[in-house]
């Protein structure tokens, strides 16, 4: 029986406190945290959203069993946390994960904490219990596990089918909460109750979302804030310009362009700001179900003649990543090397040499400087989406294929790309937590309900498995790179970058941490401080 | 004048229930729901979800039957659930309306008290450069979009006041609850402003070359009672009819000012309803804008007749 002790954890996550407090100055209780809020979120509950605009203000209202480290930039196994859980064992086979349960935890209406809790709200999101999410965008993550049992009041385990190391990943992830079994869904969507540091107050659409300090936490003295308060506003020259002008105390996490960090600089010298990796992939979805991307050669072309640096210098001025499926390093921990990332073909460093493979190729296709290929270049209807697809029509062009953009309302998005009405497509892939499990089994796995382009390959599905079964990180790491390679030679769903973004916040703000590998999981935001 | 009164409320009704049928079948026409939305927000679709959820929100039934249970409600003010918050649509919708109401109110305000007297001074002042500086002001007002003005005051208010005039929900005086409203208004209602000028100035020049006018002078009436006794009472029919028309176009105007200014009044929850296909929300607010508007033509009818005999004795 391996166990990971909650001591060693919690000794780890003091001495790191005190460093940052030390660092910062003695906390400060008190004073409303004002932030400003990009988009009025469908509704509030986590369980059933596929955004951040969901997590940033509703995670601190919840805990989950165990967390990422939240005064740690990179999320990884390393920075596991425990919350809920005081402590968690894996069985011999590794096919049970145990956790004994937290104490004199009560939920924001004052009933206790408990393990029928963790069961309830792991049997709402594989389905098995009566009432039902609205929407359960990610119940593949728990395809591997058989049950949630609970072992008396405060203690719980998870039976898995197979080993899954990547399950406390998941389970760590900002998207994982623990909801209250005597809550309903609905309820839950309009009013959440949860353990977090802060209680719900009001959520009024369009307008603003306010949580006040939960003086009952079981954290003693925390949270140090009184309470949080989202502005929404849409319209992002007005935020940040009222951010400028010292409405607010920081941006929406991750919201700032690079273009617009400069003005922010500029306008707000004193503003602390960070730029991390977001974990968002620009990607091409690749209709290879009809012609004429049946044919592999037109595919491999298209890969070969992308000129990823083009992209990263013109949209974020050489602030974003070049990799594979996987975030690259050094904020991605499982992203390929460099050095094995350039052997595949297209993301060599000489694009000219690369270009004149491609033309070969979509020569060999039937097409050349007199017979061009016509393709409609689908997207949806937003800044992120658009940009790049305009600047890949252009480098199309230097294989013979003339594009044409076709710009889609986001509500026909997913329908259309759903009905294969595409040739080709430029799509967001936003990966919540930083792990292969999560972005292979979700983006390429045969029958997935998100492997847009139904890419199917019984080979790679065996390394998914192994991969997912590896408890050596090492071993683990050098399948992942090979997978990731494979899946980019297939030109499975070829990855031009890796976003970045900005935030920034007022120098009295304390205690603000941006993760640098997943862009879902930092906002519990029990120990920000304002030093006013 | 009873039976003119009567045959414009029965169009006015006529016109309502066309509006209605127009409103849902529209909405039904613009591809994509509010489930589709969901999941493509969401990223996947599970058939199974995306059925039960269709037929929770009762969208899976024939249109017929949807407009049916939306008309019928809407006649005895149950205006149903948002689809988005799952609350009460018409809760969703009252405390929004005060706030668009004030704002739109010191717009048309701004409009008339600016627009009339300007107007008024251009046409006295024909062809000086008073009258030129006026006209340069007014096609100005016509030429910026509102959003473009508004960011150009958010941007120059920080720049040089480090201020920002958006929305205060909690106005801790009556000077702060003014100046919450009053920027956006102006930023909006300059273009009314400006189209109402350019009426009352035409108007006006017409005006002050009728012969009633020319005698009102001979008789030795003082320039400001010719102007504005004589004069201004003939000319401000057609103004009050734009200033009618102008109200209904305002909603337009609004639901910019309101996204950059970043007040939270119907006209910009209406277009996030939109974009989420929220039928509930779209359906009672643009029936309800429908009634004012209706409305606001039939009391502008109405002030015709009070301001000119000729309309009130023709039946």
């Amino acid at each position: 029986m391996r166990s990971v002790r909650a001591l060693a954890a919690t000794a780890a996550l003091s001495l790191l406190a005190f460093s940052t407090i030390a660092s910062a100055g003695e906390p400060k209780q008190g004073g409303i945290l004002r932030m400003y809020h990009r988009d009025s979120p469908a509704n509030a509950s986590i369980l059933e959203g596929a955004t951040y605009s969901i997590n940033v203000p509703f995670m601190g209202v919840f805990n989950n069993l165990v967390i990422y480290d939240q005064h740690i930039a990179q999320n990884s196994p390393d920075t596991l946390r425990p919350e809920l859980a005081e402590s968690w064992s894996w069985s011999g086979d590794n096919k049970k994960l145990t956790f004994k349960l937290r104490q004199g935890v009560k939920w924001h209406d004052g009933k206790p904490f408990t393990s029928a809790d963790v069961k309830c709200t792991f049997d709402l999101l594989m389905g098995k219990s009566q009432q039902k999410l609205r929407q359960n965008p990610r119940k593949a993550w728990y395809s591997e596990v058989n049950d949630v049992t609970p072992n008396g009041d405060f203690e719980v385990s998870f039976d898995l089918k197979r080993p899954q190391p990547s399950l406390l990943a998941m389970l760590a992830s900002g998207y994982t909460p623990i909801y209250p079994c005597h809550v309903s869904p609905a309820e839950m969507r309009t009013h959440p109750v949860g353990t977090g540091p802060f209680r719900f107050v009001e959520f009024r659409a369009n307008e603003s979302i306010k949580l006040t300090r939960n003086t009952d936490y079981w954290k003693k003295g925390l949270p140090y804030l009184d309470g949080i308060e989202y502005t929404i506003i849409t319209n992002r020259s007005t935020a940040i310009l009222a951010f400028v002008a010292g409405k607010f105390d920081m941006t929406f996490p991750t919201h700032i362009t690079i273009p617009l960090l400069k003005d922010i600089k500029s306008q707000a010298p004193n503003a602390l700001c960070v730029v991390e990796p977001t974990n968002v992939s620009t990607n091409i979805i690749v209709n290879s179900a009809s012609p004429p991307f049946d044919n592999i050669d037109i595919r491999r072309a298209m890969a070969m003649a992308l000129d990823r640096k083009a992209f990263v210098d013109i949209l974020f001025e050489g602030q974003a990543d070049i990799g594979g499926t996987m975030l690259p390093p050094p904020q991605g921990i499982w992203g390929m090397p460099k050095d094995k990332l350039e052997t595949i073909p297209g993301y060599g460093p000489n694009v000219n040499a690369s270009r004149d493979e491609a033309r070969k190729l979509m020569q060999k296709a039937g097409y050349g400087p007199d017979k061009h290929l016509a393709v409609k270049v689908s997207t949806r209807n937003l800044a992120e989406y658009r940009d790049p697809a305009v600047i890949l029509i252009d480098q199309l062009k230097s294989i013979y294929i003339d594009g044409e953009l076709d710009v889609v309302e986001t509500a026909n998005w997913f329908p259309k790309v759903a009905r294969k009405d595409y040739m080709l497509g430029l799509n967001l892939t936003g990966n919540s937590v930083d792990d292969p499990d999560q972005s292979f089994y979700e983006n390429y796995s045969c029958g997935s309900e998100r492997n847009y382009t139904n890419y199917c390959n019984k080979e790679i599905e065996m390394l998914f498995d192994l991969q997912s079964q590896e408890i050596d990180v090492g071993k683990r790491k050098q399948l992942v790179w090979d997978i990731d390679k494979k899946l980019q030679e297939d030109v499975a769903r070829p990855i031009i970058f890796h976003a970045r973004a900005g935030t920034c916040w007022q120098p009295y703000v304390k205690g603000v941490t941006i993760m640098s590998n997943s862009s879902y999981n930092g906002f519990r935001y029990e120990d920000v401080w304002l030093d006013k | 004048m009873f039976a003119y009164l009567v045959r414009r409320l029965f169009l006015m009704l006529v016109t309502l229930f066309g509006i209605s049928v127009v409103i849902f079948f529209l909405l039904r026409i613009v591809p994509g729901n509010i489930v589709d939305i969901l999941f493509a927000a969401a990223g996947y679709v599970d058939p199974a979800d995306k059925a039960n959820l269709e037929k929770e929100l009762g969208i899976d039934q024939p249109l017929v039957v949807q407009y049916w249970h939306w008309i019928s409600g809407f006649l005895r003010g149950d205006f149903g659930y948002s689809y988005v918050s799952e609350k009460p649509a018409l809760q969703e919708i009252l405390p929004r309306i005060p706030i668009t109401a004030r704002l739109a109110g010191l717009a048309l305000l701004f409009s008339a008290s600016i627009g009339i007297p300007l107007g008024v001074i251009s046409a006295v002042k024909q062809g000086t450069r008073l009258d030129y500086a006026l006209r340069v002001v007014s096609l100005s007002g016509l030429s910026l979009p509102s959003f473009w003005l508004g960011l150009l005051i958010l941007t120059a208010s920080v720049a040089m006041f480090n201020q920002m005039p958006i929305f205060n929900p909690n106005p801790q005086t009556w000077l702060e609850a003014f100046a919450t409203y009053a920027v956006p208004a102006a930023a909006v209602g300059f273009r009314s402003a400006a189209l109402t000028m350019r009426i009352t100035r035409s108007s006006m020049l017409e005006v002050l070359r009728q012969d009633y006018i020319r005698t009102a002078r001979a008789k030795g009436a003082s320039d400001a009672a010719v102007n504005y006794q004589h004069a201004l009472k003939n000319a401000i029919l057609p103004v009050i009819t734009v200033i009618g028309i102008e109200a209904a176009f305002l909603i337009g105007g609004l639901i910019v000012t309101e996204t950059v200014f970043n007040i939270p009044g119907v006209a910009r929850f209406l277009v996030e309803a939109i974009r989420w296909r929220d039928y509930p929300i779209v359906q009672n607010l643009v029936m309800l804008i429908a009634i004012v508007v209706v409305s606001a033509n039939f009391i502008v009818d109405m002030l015709y007749a009070v301001f000119d005999p000729r309309i009130r004795y023709t039946d």
